[in-house]
Formats: C-alpha cells, sequence, structure tokens
C-alpha cells in the first residue's frame, strides 16, 4: 500500500508532530467499559453446552430405538404429565422476561419478585421431572435397563442438572441484588442468566418434540 | 460373548474411607522401573521444594506468577507446564523405543504387558492434551493481545484459572504413576475395552477425570480468546490487517469451542457407562461401541487442526519476519485457514475406514480429506513465494521453519496416501500410519513451537536464545526425527501393527535398533534444548536485546519493550495497514513521551488456583470412589465459585505517575541504545 492512501482517514487540524503521534497512537484513548466483552462471551459459552446437547441429542437419534426387549416410549411416556412439566418451563421464560422488564425499570423489588416467582416455576418443572423419573424407575424401567433408557436419562437429566444450577444462580442473583442493587455488574449476571433461562427453554422444546412427541410416534 | 480376562490389575477392594485405595494400588511397591523413577522423582521433588525454600521463592511465585492475570505471565506459565509434560511424555517415547528394539527372539523386553500398555497411552494422551495444547495456548495467550495491541484478554480472571485446570489435568496424569495406574487402552480409550469389564481398574478413570478438568480449561481460554480478538483489536485493525498469527489463533479457538464440548460429552456418556452402569457403548442392551468411536473422532480429528493452525501462524510470522518482506499472499493465507478450519469437521471418518461403513461412506470422506491438502498446499507455496526474492537470515526460527517445511510436506503425502481407503485397509493401526502423525505432529506443531520459542523469547525475557547450542539441538533432532520415523514407515508398509510389545520375526529388529537410535539422538537434541535455555539465561547480558525489536519484526509485539511492561502499551496502537509496526517504522514515527494517563488493569486473584485445586480434588475422589471427598470437595467448589461472585473489585488503575516512570525508563534504555549504535557505526 503506498503512503499516499493511509493518510487520506487523517484529518485532524494538530500541530505536524502531533498529527503524526496522533495518527499511530491513541493519544485520548478511555478505558473499554467494564464488562464490554461478556455478553458475547457468554453467548460463545452458551453455543458450546449447546453442542453437548448436540452430543446428547444424537445418542439418543442413534440409541433412541434399541429397548433390548424393554420398555420403549408408549410403555412408558405420560404425554399429559410432560405437557404440564413443559408448560412449568414456558411460564418461567415468561416470568423471567417481567423480571428483566422490572430491571429496565429499575425497581429491585420487582425484579427479585419475578425473579423468586421463575425459582417456583423452576421447582416445580424439577420436582416433575424428578417424579417422572422416580416412576420409571419404580417400573423398571432404569437408565440400566436398555440404551434407549441410557441416552433418555442422560439427555433429560442433564437438561434438569442444567436448570439446578441455573436456580443456584437465580438465588445468588437475588441475594446480589439486594446487596448492591441494580448495579451495572448485576445488570450484566441477570442478562446472561436471561440467556442461559431462556437457552434452556429451547432446548427444552427440542427435547420435547424429538423425545417425547416423536417417541410416541416411534 | 466370552468376556476373555485381559492381563489388567483385578478390580480393587473398596472401603467407604479410602475408595479403591490401598497399598495394593501402590505400583511402585511391586514393580523395579517404577520404584526407581518414584525415588528419582521424590528427590527431584525435594530438592525443588527446598531451593524455593531456601531462595525464599514461594510468596514471589505466589504473588508474581501464580495469582496473575498477565496474559503475558499465564502464557508463559503455560510454555513451561508444556515443557516438562513433553520430558515426561518423551521419556515413555523411549521407553517404547527400547522395549521394540530389545523384545525379539524370545525375549519378553522389560517392561510387562499391564506396563507397556500404559505408557503408550500416556504417550499420547500426554503429547498431545498436556505438551502440545499447552504450547499452542501458551503461545497464542503470549502473542495474540501483544499482536493487536490490547492490554489483556476479555477475561483475565478466567484466563489464569483455564491454565490452572489444565495444570490440574496434567497432576492427574502424573498421579497415576505412582497411585493406581493409568489407562491400558490407548490415547483415544475406545470400549469396550475402556468399559468396566475389561477395565476396572483406576486407569481409565484417570484418563476421563483429566481430560474432563483439562478440558474445562481449553474451553474457557477457547472462549476467552475468541472474544479478545473479536473485542480487543486495536482501532484500525479489521479482520483483514490481523497479523496471521492472530487469524490462526482465531481459527483454532473456535475449532477449540466447537469441538472440545464434543469431547466432554463423550467422556461425560462413557463416565456414566463406568460409574452408573448405563449402555452407552456396552456390547449388549443395545449400545453401540461404534458411536463413541465415531464422537471422539469428530472432536479428534479438528484436535490437530487445533494443533496445527496456530503454528502455520507462527510460521507466517518468521516466514515474513527472516525473509523482510510481506507475507506472500496475505488474502489467501486467511481464506485457506478459515477453509481447514471448516474442513476440519469432514472428515473424521477417515480415522475408521475399516469399520464398515462402506464404499460410499469411505468415498466421500477420503475425498474430503485429499481436499484438505489444497489449503495446505497454498500455504506452503505462500511460504516459498514470500522466500523468494526475500532477503532471508537463517535465524533459528527459520531454520526451524525450512526443516518444517521439507518434513511436514512428506508428512502431508504420507496423509494423503492413507486417505485412499483402499490403501488405508492396509495401513490402518500400522506403523505407517504411527510415523505419518509423528511426521506431521513432530514436523509440524513440535519444530513450530520451537521456532516460536526461538522467535519470541527475546519479546518474553529481554534477551535472545543463544545460536550455538540451538543449532546442536536441530541438527540432533531433524535428522534424529527421521532416523527415528523412516523405519516405522518401511515396516508399516510391511505391515507391522501399532502398539506391540513384542515381536516374532527377527528380521525386524534392525529397524527397531535403527529408530530408537533415532531416539537418542532426538534426546540429544532435547538436552542441547535445555542447555540452550541455561546457557541463554546464564549469558543474558551478552545476549540482551534493549530494542524490543531484535529481528526487524513486523507486527505491534515488537513496537513495545523486552520484556513488556504489565500494560503492553502506554496508548494503544492506531493500526493503518497489515504489519503495523513494519508501518510505523516506515512513517519514522516514535513512542509518545507525555500525556500518560492512568491505565486500567485486572487485579490478580487466587481464585483461579483455589477452584482449580478443588477440582482436581474432586476429580482424584471420582477416580478413587471416595464418595465422602466427592461431596465435600462438590460443595466446596460451588461454595468458592459463589464466593468468588461476590467479589466485585476486579480492577484497578495504574497511576499515570507510574506510566510515565515505566516509559521514561524506556526513553532512557532505547537512547542509551541509539548512542551504542551511533558509537558502532
Amino acid at each position: 500500500m503506498s503512503d499516499a492512501t493511509h493518510h487520506q482517514d487523517v484529518s485532524a487540524p494538530l500541530p505536524a508532530s502531533l498529527t503524526k503521534l496522533g495518527k499511530f497512537w491513541d493519544l485520548n484513548e478511555h478505558d473499554h467499559p467494564e464488562g464490554h466483552s461478556t455478553m458475547l462471551g457468554f453467548w460463545i459459552y452458551l453455543m458450546s453446552d449447546c453442542l453437548i446437547f448436540a452430543m446428547l441429542f444424537a445418542a439418543f437419534g442413534v440409541l433412541g430405538g434399541n429397548y433390548a426387549a424393554g420398555p420403549g416410549p408408549r410403555e412408558l411416556f405420560e404425554l399429559p404429565l410432560v405437557a404440564v412439566n413443559t408448560s412449568m418451563l414456558l411460564f418461567s421464560s415468561i416470568t423471567y422476561g417481567f423480571a428483566m422488564l422490572a430491571m429496565q425499570r429499575g425497581s429491585v423489588s420487582q425484579t427479585q419478585m419475578w425473579l423468586l416467582i421463575t425459582a417456583v416455576f423452576g421447582a416445580a418443572f424439577l420436582s416433575i421431572e424428578l417424579y417422572e423419573f422416580a416412576n420409571l424407575i419404580h417400573e423398571g424401567a432404569t437408565p440400566q435397563r436398555s440404551a434407549f433408557l441410557s441416552s433418555f436419562f442422560t439427555l433429560v437429566g442433564t437438561h434438569g442438572l442444567h436448570v439446578t444450577f441455573g436456580l443456584i444462580w437465580l438465588f445468588t442473583l437475588v441475594v446480589q441484588v439486594s446487596r448492591k442493587g441494580l448495579i451495572q455488574a448485576n445488570k450484566r449476571r441477570l442478562m446472561c442468566l436471561s440467556l442461559f433461562w431462556h437457552f434452556l427453554d429451547v432446548v427444552w422444546i427440542g427435547v420435547f418434540t424429538f423425545v417425547y412427541l416423536m417417541g410416541m410416534l416411534r | 460373548m466370552t468376556a476373555v480376562p485381559l492381563p489388567t490389575t483385578a478390580p480393587p477392594q473398596w472401603s467407604p474411607l479410602l475408595g479403591r485405595f490401598s497399598l495394593e494400588q501402590l505400583p511402585f511397591l511391586h514393580e523395579p522401573i517404577v520404584a526407581a523413577t518414584f525415588v528419582g522423582v521424590i528427590l527431584g521433588g525435594i530438592a525443588l521444594v527446598g531451593a524455593l525454600t531456601y531462595f525464599r521463592l514461594w510468596g514471589y511465585l505466589w504473588k508474581e506468577w501464580f495469582t496473575s492475570v498477565d496474559h503475558k505471565k499465564i502464557g508463559i506459565m503455560y510454555m513451561v507446564l508444556g515443557l516438562v509434560m513433553f520430558m515426561r511424555g518423551f521419556a515413555d517415547a523411549i521407553m517404547m523405543r527400547l522395549q521394540q528394539a530389545i523384545a525379539f527372539n524370545g525375549s519378553e523386553g522389560y517392561l510387562n504387558p499391564h506396563h507397556y500398555d500404559q505408557v503408550f497411552t500416556a504417550h499420547g494422551v500426554i503429547m498431545i492434551f498436556f505438551a502440545a495444547m499447552p504450547f499452542v495456548t501458551g503461545l497464542m495467550n503470549y502473542v495474540v493481545p501483544l499482536q493487536i495491541g490490547a492490554r489483556d484478554v476479555s477475561f483475565p480472571f478466567l484466563n489464569n484459572f483455564s491454565f490452572w485446570m489444565t495444570t490440574g489435568g496434567a497432576v492427574l496424569v502424573m498421579a497415576s504413576l505412582f497411585l493406581g495406574e493409568f489407562g491400558q487402552t490407548g490415547w483415544l480409550a475406545f470400549p469396550p475395552l475402556s468399559g468396566l469389564a475389561y477395565s476396572p481398574g483406576v486407569g481409565v478413570d484417570y484418563y476421563i477425570w483429566s481430560l474432563q478438568v483439562a478440558g474445562v480449561g481449553t474451553t474457557l481460554s477457547g472462549i476467552n480468546l475468541i472474544a479478545t480478538i473479536i473485542k480487543m483489536r486495536a482501532p484500525g485493525m479489521t479482520l483483514m490487517r490481523m497479523p496471521v498469527f492472530t487469524w490462526t489463533a482465531l481459527c483454532t479457538n473456535v475449532l477449540i469451542v466447537a469441538s472440545f464440548p464434543v469431547l466432554t460429552a463423550v467422556l461425560v456418556l462413557l463416565s456414566l457407562d463406568r460409574y452408573v452402569g448405563t449402555n452407552f457403548f456396552t456390547n449388549d442392551f443395545g449400545g453401540s461401541p461404534m458411536m463413541y468411536v465415531n464422537m471422539i473422532w469428530i472432536w479428534g480429528h479438528p484436535e490437530v487442526y487445533i494443533l496445527i493452525l496456530p503454528i502455520f501462524g507462527v510460521f507466517s510470522e518468521v516466514t515474513s519476519t527472516f525473509s523482510g518482506k510481506r507475507l506472500f499472499g496475505y488474502t489467501s493465507m486467511v481464506y485457506a485457514t478459515v477453509v481447514i478450519t471448516i474442513l476440519s469437521y469432514l472428515v473424521w471418518l477417515h480415522h475408521f475406514f475399516t469399520m464398515g461403513s462402506g464404499a460410499s461412506v469411505n468415498s466421500f470422506f477420503g475425498i474430503t480429506t485429499m481436499i484438505i491438502s489444497i489449503p495446505t498446499g497454498a500455504k506452503l507455496f505462500n511460504w516459498l513465494f514470500t522466500m523468494y526474492r526475500g532477503r532471508i537470515r537463517f535465524d533459528l526460527p527459520m531454520m526451524w521453519t525450512v526443516a518444517f517445511m521439507l518434513t511436514f510436506t512428506i508428512g502431508g503425502m504420507t496423509g494423503v496416501l492413507l486417505a485412499v481407503p483402499p490403501a488405508d485397509f492396509v495401513l490402518h493401526n500400522s506403523l505407517f500410519l504411527i510415523a505419518h502423525f509423528h511426521n506431521v505432529i513432530i514436523g509440524g506443531v513440535v519444530f513450530g513451537t520451537f521456532a516460536a520459542i526461538n522467535y519470541w523469547w527475546p519479546k518474553a525475557f529481554g534477551f535472545k536464545l543463544n545460536q550455538f547450542w540451538g543449532k546442536v539441538s536441530f541438527w540432533c533432532w531433524v535428522p534424529g526425527f527421521w532416523i527415528a520415523f523412516t523405519p516405522l514407515y518401511i515396516m508399516g508398509l510391511m505391515g507391522v501393527t501399532r502398539r506391540t510389545r513384542v515381536f516374532d520375526d527377527p528380521s525386524l529388529q534392525p529397524y527397531f535398533i535403527v529408530a530408537l537410535l533415532g531416539a537418542l539422538l532426538i534426546a540429544a537434541g532435547i538436552g542441547a534444548m535445555i542447555v540452550q535455555y541455561g546457557v541463554s539465561i546464564w549469558k543474558r547480558e551478552a545476549l540482551t536485546d534493549e530494542s524490543g525489536d531484535p529481528w526487524n519484526g513486523r507486527t505491534l509485539e515488537w513496537a513495545t519493550s523486552s520484556p513488556p511492561p504489565a500494560y503492553n502499551f502506554a496508548f494503544t496502537p492506531i493500526v493503518h495497514d497489515l504489519d503495523a509496526w513494519e508501518d510505523m517504522k516506515r512513517a519514522g514515527v516514535g513512542r509518545p513521551l507525555e500525556g500518560f494517563r492512568p491505565i486500567h488493569m485486572p487485579s490478580n486473584t487466587g481464585a483461579g488456583v483455589v477452584l482449580a485445586g478443588i477440582s482436581t480434588l474432586l476429580g482424584f475422589a471420582l477416580i478413587w470412589h471416595i464418595w465422602w471427598l466427592v461431596g465435600i470437595s462438590f460443595v466446596a467448589l460451588l461454595v468458592s465459585a459463589i464466593t468468588h461472585t461476590f467479589n466485585y473489585k476486579r480492577d484497578y488503575h495504574i497511576p499515570a505517575e507510574d506510566v510515565a516512570a515505566v516509559e521514561a525508563q524506556r526513553t532512557a534504555q532505547l537512547e542509551r541504545l541509539a548512542q551504542t549504535q551511533g558509537a558502532t557505526a
């Protein structure tokens, strides 16, 4: 590249000595805003987590029909129960959305209230899932029974484990918001958990469709 | 199917307090070789700890290094970890070479099957995960922020934590040498051999948990470096003005983030099979061992490009610097890197053509594999054309680069040979394969790491490396490599299989003896390298580089002092062209000497050491089935992670006066240098 081309973008009326320096060094720079990369970093993390789920879906796709002369989805799944469970998680996503709206308004108490309501829905989801698991195991449909059940329990259980960690994180944030208020750092954390929570919702839609609904069609 | 008992240790007894641990699990009580190693390690360890204590270095190490969030120090710690583990992996290699050279004519050699199988497993695992990975991660950590004109990475604490997780994984692998055993499965632990029925001991569990702990670190550092490259480039540095090394680092970290979760998932499934009794990879109850092989190679093939891409970046920087020219075909280099990144996901099945996927599937993966050689070939021509009519200086980094070009090209060609499915049916699992991948990994990653160490050492420490011992190392390594692996190519073509402990055919022995001699020559090369580092540190006054730019470099890392100050650049550079520093030098622009401002920097923290330490302990408890310790360490991990999030004060400002003082020293240094140069001229 010739010298002429990269002189074009500089037109600041500085003294000659400073012009040259100022062309190559940011003499008037400011700190990077705090947490400038966090949302991007968290998105990338979520995509990596998504890959873990992709592998578990793939395992279910390969092994989901291997009942090993044991029970299959039709004998095991109770769709009404799963539908209730799904609605718990969907409601929790809506209420998390309300928490974010409250955060935008700057209301600490409402943010906390909606977070706690989200937690109630999340806990309900987990309870129903554990109830379902207990029933299955009671009927002899244990994770050890067949490759189908191994991959079923692992996929659904991994999602449940994520929800559990989401709940622990949520309670931590409730405490942190009450201590520090809605400062920038806390807002950023709430936004990350929001992404995480909705991400788990999306994954669940996949689970509901591919494991439960399509399982009933197998 | 009938369960043939394999020569492995019996399932260990379990007790509530110690889990599966008992005195019988201490191999140095039964095996003289391990006992001698153990004594050596203990004495060395005592000497090291004693020396650190005597010279009162613990506080310094803790404050300045272990808790540091400075990307430069973390990068150097990665390199140290890589070198230490490289020695361990090489010790395994030389043990195998010796065993295979003597186990003829009815001799059993000196390693029993249980020991030998652990050695080849540990060699592969250590070299890939704990030598090569720390090398490339260390290089990226050190160089990328400097090349993009940044002051640190996007998430400095996470960077420290990632390093300690990698170290935690390494600690677990090393612990397996003296506490229990390592896997006897080969470096990818294929089931059903790695399942509970055939590997009831702790070996595979060591494998699983060391990789899981280290894998967390690798994934997080991948996320960190992507965010850094996307968000923290100096103003004016568009994507197509990024140095090639930064480009390759970006692609490598994309590969890390898009493939390490796959490894995590597949190892979780294997551990569920082993701990819970699920049937993912078992032979019965509907499990599918082949699924494991597919899944792990979906990670495994991108992994080899994770290792080689940044090294291609190193060679690009070195070739252009030492030819005194802008890189030939920068744009095509970038596109070639991106194409390799994408194609690396479309070739995994070539690792198991023989496993019955059928002709169509095999053809597809054979063709995609051959296609990858096109962008790689384009890169080689770019380096050659960069050298063409350049004023080439054959310093050590350039010597390693030329050795790479010659060696790697041949490795690449044998790779294309293996990509032909019918040929692969003959060569699969033979020594030809072993020769091929050592040809590209040693000729590529290892030579490239040495080029990089010789190239960036003066930046990191302020003095160059000794040329003489570097050349001795070079001339031992390069012929040593060829003498060690050419016999393997020949034997592989004759059908000799890998991982064999004892041989019946005496006509093979000369080949193995030649291979051993090659390995010994490489050992001499490693020895010379250590001497090179020692001599250079000892005589550092004579090797000092005050300029900060000893090679007449072209990219921004050479624009600051050597070693760079904690904040890298007092003012952020503004980029107008590719090769930004070369551009600045051409424009004759100096550093700003006044108007310094306070600089915003991240604070050191011990949280990374603590969290990674607890994670390692958790892994150890899981390996030994010590359930009470699993519970305690899991809760401790959770509590300390949450506690860390209550720390909101993670940064500070370096006062403007301090920056001014450091920069005044630098100005004085440069003036002194100009005077001496003026005097000599």
